[in-house]
């Protein structure tokens, strides 16, 4: 049986048809993890029982035929930034090892409603801080396509679990690339929607003004059920739009592009792209033209200044946002006891936090401490407003821009950990978005001595449904998205 | 007084910490309980416990508290509001950060007027008054069994309470006017319903920022803040204390430090919390899970119409509409609730509501003292106020009867006329029957009569004693006045 290797769709059409159950599904799923992930280590905790006894609940549904969803049955995966109930919810760190949530993110929530099916649970970059996933403070994961080398990051569990088919589909979050840095290392399909269209209540915030949860899916027609099974708005989070979410599946049967506009920025192309990213996407753009599109060259002047204010704004928000880790209500505290509160904030903090997470906090500490914030802090929010204005005056002349979600394929495990910036420029492409206000698509668009190239494909806000038919199109007429993996080890 | 080289003028600005009162909390759905009753940690859920991941949610109602409050001291209610983060550690503050607002309040450049028991009115400035979240309680513990050095406890039914920040000008100029102030936004706040006003439940804190200087200087002198002050005694003692000991260390040649103060309340001192070197750094920036608010003026009106009279425009009303005495008008408005009964009680009543008025701050309020109840529990409906009164009026009972009917309608809830009746109180106002009484005393007593004649006059009232007491303090007094003067001058 290789049910664990159907898309989302496929194996929805099985489910309904009653040709297969969704405990054998999940079985499947639960048996290539067992195979695969000792080499992949995509996961960071797997929820069996749990799992089969959602399966079983899903059977029982999809026999009534009662409250069916596309999304019924389906067995996936979620990035551990995410509050599970029941399930121990780590963000890929000591200081979060043993935690287990109360409650349900509201992601989760839906889709437990939904009737899919929750395997397990995603490592990541610790807090989501790092383009590697080796800043997870268990284990690297490792990329399917070759294990020496890295899946991306931060959401590099969840691209790497769909690579390996280890999970229909994955839930990730990107703050500046973490869905699409990793679905372009990977050759899978993931959505960054536009911020607020997913509720983020239950997400466990690295930087509560960028944060978007979105799907991660062998292509874009199943990263559309899922968009549409997440999206929407939550009264638990202030900051969820209130606007309808839209049929995207309606527009998504096109395979012409005629009347459709591109643009392509002019400052992402000028140089730091490796040939073989550079080929992959201009092929691209060739085959997005053929298809009737209309290309042209745009500018995002700010686009150079795109990394500081991401880093800045993120190092700040970051640092208060992690300062409830502080081991008086749960996860780690050390130690057991017979110390005061300062010397368990520093014993705590201090062990409970990795390398990068502790850079991060001083760093947003100092950019909002007295003094500081009109510089740095300040002045990054008064810059982005300028690189969101480069954005939607692009979008003024075009429907959606097209990108490479990372100027290299994945790199070695171990190449850049140790130089903080030259990992920081890996999301040199994917990370405006987020500062800007742009929704980002990313789809695979070939193949470089043998790694996956990404490339994103970005709409305005709340343009979700033309960047997912802009990659429908493109999907329908290439393969890219189709191309597994094959060599991995099994155990 | 302690005697001083030089004339100081004391400089006071204060900040008072409310507690709204709300259903639930500020940005949750969690129940705001009475923390001094209910079980620790029961009104709590992933939002106030700080749990990651949760997010706030803004409770409207407090908006429309704080936005009553911010009308109330004459305030501009701005259009534009946001929530900010200022974040620092400690174990009651379960996010690391308390939802606060910083540079867009919700309300600003208020003022009120306030009258120090002594002295002339002020007008104080509201700088602004924001909103925010209390924090946890914590119960310290300094020895125990948990590492035996001690040990805290925490009960976060209090975190996330909605609290509305109360900042005024430096424009107090004396303790008394601190003191009048502080009570007047006690007054104000339980007039809106927005607030208790227990103290001894923590709802309502105090926080004085004193400084001195050289009467005639323009200059702000350095100030302490005294923080944590949970009575209007902590308020007056501790202020007391801080400009004697401010007056102290300048006259000895000292300067102030600008720092943090506690209030010791067993020793009567206060005591350095941190200097300014020490002072936190609150890192202040805007919170991203909520947008700023946008009022719509539309609501601002809403809600300053809905708004109940206040204290001063009730105070003008009592003197306009009813005439009545200034130190009435104060004892009865400075409770709305007192105010009402007076109101209550003066529109059953058909004659003068000065009389009403009299009753209430006198006899009533003696007897509610004596009982320790407050105008709620007052078992007397103003409607029997008023028909005890209107008794008095008509004479059918005596002042002297009518004081020992509302003891007994104080105690029993019982209307007046059941009881004159049931104690035979009824005044005697017939001339005939009162005419024999004062025979019967004059004849009885020769030699008072005799002395009377001769030219001790003041012994009428000792006659008219007789008489009272011979009816049992019925007697309709002026009748018999004139009844005894009548028949002691018919026998000169």
């Amino acid at each position: 049986m290789t049910l664990h290797t159907l898309t989302l769709r496929q194996a929805g059409e099985l489910l309904t048809a009653g040709e297969i159950t969704s405990v054998e599904l999940t079985e499947a799923v639960l048996d290539r993890i067992r195979a695969v992930d000792p080499t992949v280590k995509a996961y960071v905790t797997v929820c069996e029982e749990a799992a089969l006894a959602e399966a079983r609940a899903a059977d029982r549904r999809l026999q009534t035929g009662e409250g069916l969803t596309p999304l019924t049955g389906i067995p996936y995966g979620v990035k551990d930034c995410l509050s599970t109930t029941g399930v121990r919810t780590t963000c890929s760190s000591r200081i979060l090892e043993d935690y287990v949530p109360r409650y349900d993110a509201t992601v989760i929530s839906r889709l437990r409603a939904a009737g899919a099916v929750l395997v397990g649970k995603q490592n990541m970059d610790e807090f989501g801080m790092g383009s590697s996933c080796e800043n997870s403070a268990f284990y690297p994961t490792r990329n399917p396509w070759d294990p020496a080398r890295v899946p991306g990051g931060s959401s590099g569990g969840s691209a790497a679990a769909v690579a390996a088919e280890m999970g229909l589909f994955s839930l990730g979050e990107d703050t500046g690339g973490s869905i699409r840095m990793p679905a372009g290392f990977c050759g899978v399909t993931g959505l960054k929607p536009t911020y607020g269209r997913v509720s983020r209540y239950g997400l466990i915030a690295l930087v509560s003004s960028f944060d978007s949860i979105g799907p991660m899916t062998h292509d874009v027609w199943d990263t559309a059920l899922v968009t549409a099974a997440i999206a929407g708005h939550d009264p638990c989070d202030s900051t969820s739009l209130e606007a309808p979410v839209p049929d995207y599946l309606a527009g998504m049967a096109q395979e012409r592009l005629d009347g459709v506009r591109l643009g392509v920025p002019r400052e992402y192309f000028a140089d730091g792209m490796e040939p073989g990213v550079r080929q992959a996407v201009e092929a691209a753009l060739a085959h997005l033209a053929a298809l009737g599109a209309e290309i042209r060259e745009v500018s995002l002047p700010h686009a150079d200044h795109a990394i500081s204010i991401y880093y800045l704004i993120l190092t700040a928000e970051a640092s208060s946002n992690l300062a409830r880790f502080d081991g008086v209500r749960f996860g780690l505290s050390e130690p057991p006891e017979g110390v005061d509160i300062i010397e368990r904030y520093l014993q705590t903090r201090g062990k409970g936090f990795g390398a990068e997470v502790k850079r991060r906090i001083m760093l947003g500490t100092f950019a909002l401490s007295a003094g500081y914030y009109d510089a740095y802090y300040l002045r990054a929010q008064r810059a982005r407003t300028l690189l969101r204005q480069d954005f939607e005056r692009a979008f003024a002349d075009v429907d959606a821009l097209i990108a490479p979600t990372s100027p290299t394929t994945a790199f070695p495990l171990g190449e850049r950990i140790g130089d903080p910036l030259q990992m920081y420029l890996s999301d040199i492409y994917v990370v405006a978005a987020n500062p800007g206000g742009a929704c980002s698509l990313a789809v695979p668009c070939g193949y470089a001595e043998g790694l996956p190239v990404g490339m994103q494909i970005m709409g305005p806000a709340l343009g979700e449904a033309t960047i997912l038919r802009i990659g429908a199109a493109y999907q329908a007429t290439t393969d890219w998205h189709t191309a597994r993996p094959e060599q991995l080890p099994s155990g | 007084m302690n005697q001083h080289t030089m004339d100081y003028e004391v400089v006071i600005g204060m900040e008072i910490h409310a507690e709204l009162r709300t259903a639930s909390k500020m940005f949750c759905g969690c129940a705001v309980v009475d923390t001094t009753v209910a079980e620790p940690n029961t009104a709590v859920c992933p939002v106030c416990v700080g749990l990651p991941g949760a997010m706030p949610v803004v409770n409207q109602r407090a908006v429309e508290q704080a936005m009553m409050v911010g009308l109330a001291l004459n305030c501009d209610i701005n259009a534009f509001t946001s929530f900010a983060r200022k974040n620092y550690f400690y174990p009651d503050l379960p996010k690391g950060y308390q939802i606060s607002q910083y540079d867009h309040p919700i309300a600003t450049a208020g003022w009120i007027e306030v009258q120090p028991d002594e002295g002339q009115p002020a007008r104080i400035g509201i700088r602004r008054a924001h909103m925010e979240e209390d924090t946890a309680k914590s119960f310290h513990h300094t020895t125990g069994t948990r590492g035996g050095g001690g040990y805290t406890l925490i009960d976060f039914n209090r975190s996330g309470v909605p609290l509305l920040e109360i900042v005024s000008e430096p424009d107090m100029r004396s303790v008394a006017e601190a003191y009048a102030y502080a009570t007047k936004i006690r007054e104000i706040l339980r007039y809106l319903g927005v607030n208790t006003g227990d103290m001894e439940k923590g709802v309502l804190r105090f926080e004085a920022n004193i400084s001195i200087r050289p009467r005639g200087s323009e200059t702000l002198g350095t100030r302490t803040e005294v923080k944590n002050l949970n009575s209007f005694r902590a308020l007056v003692r501790s202020a007391e204390y801080e400009i004697q000991r401010q007056i102290a260390v300048v006259e000895a040649g000292g300067t102030v430090v600008q720092e943090t103060l506690g209030w010791d309340e067993a020793r009567g001192v206060t005591y350095s919390q941190r200097g300014k070197e020490h002072a936190h750094d609150y890192r202040y920036f805007p919170e991203p899970d909520l947008p700023p608010l946008v009022i719509d003026p539309d609501w601002v009106e809403e809600v300053r119409t809905s708004l109940p009279e206040l204290p001063d425009a009730k105070h003008a009303r009592f003197i306009r509409e009813y005439g009545l005495p200034i130190n009435d008008v104060r004892i009865l408005v400075a409770e709305r609730a007192l105010a009402d009964y007076f109101e209550a009680a003066a529109r059953a009543h058909a004659g003068d509501a000065v009389a009403i008025s009299k009753w209430i701050v006198g006899e009533l309020a003696f007897l509610m003292n004596r009982d320790g109840v407050d105008i709620g529990e007052v078992k007397v409906t103003p409607v029997s106020l008023a028909a005890l009164v209107s008794l008095v009026d008509k004479g059918t009972i005596s002042q002297t009867s009518a004081k020992d009917v509302l003891g007994a309608m104080f105690a029993t809830g019982r209307a007046p006329e059941d009881i004159v009746k049931e104690k035979g109180l009824v005044q005697i106002s017939d001339e005939e029957a009162l005419s024999q009484v004062a025979d019967e005393v004059l004849a009885q007593h020769p030699d008072q009569v005799a002395a009377y004649l001769e030219g001790k006059e003041n012994l009428l009232q000792w006659f008219m004693g007789q008489v009272m007491r011979a009816t049992r303090g019925r007697a309709q007094p002026q009748t018999v006045l004139g009844l005894l003067r009548e028949k002691l001058e018919a026998r000169r």
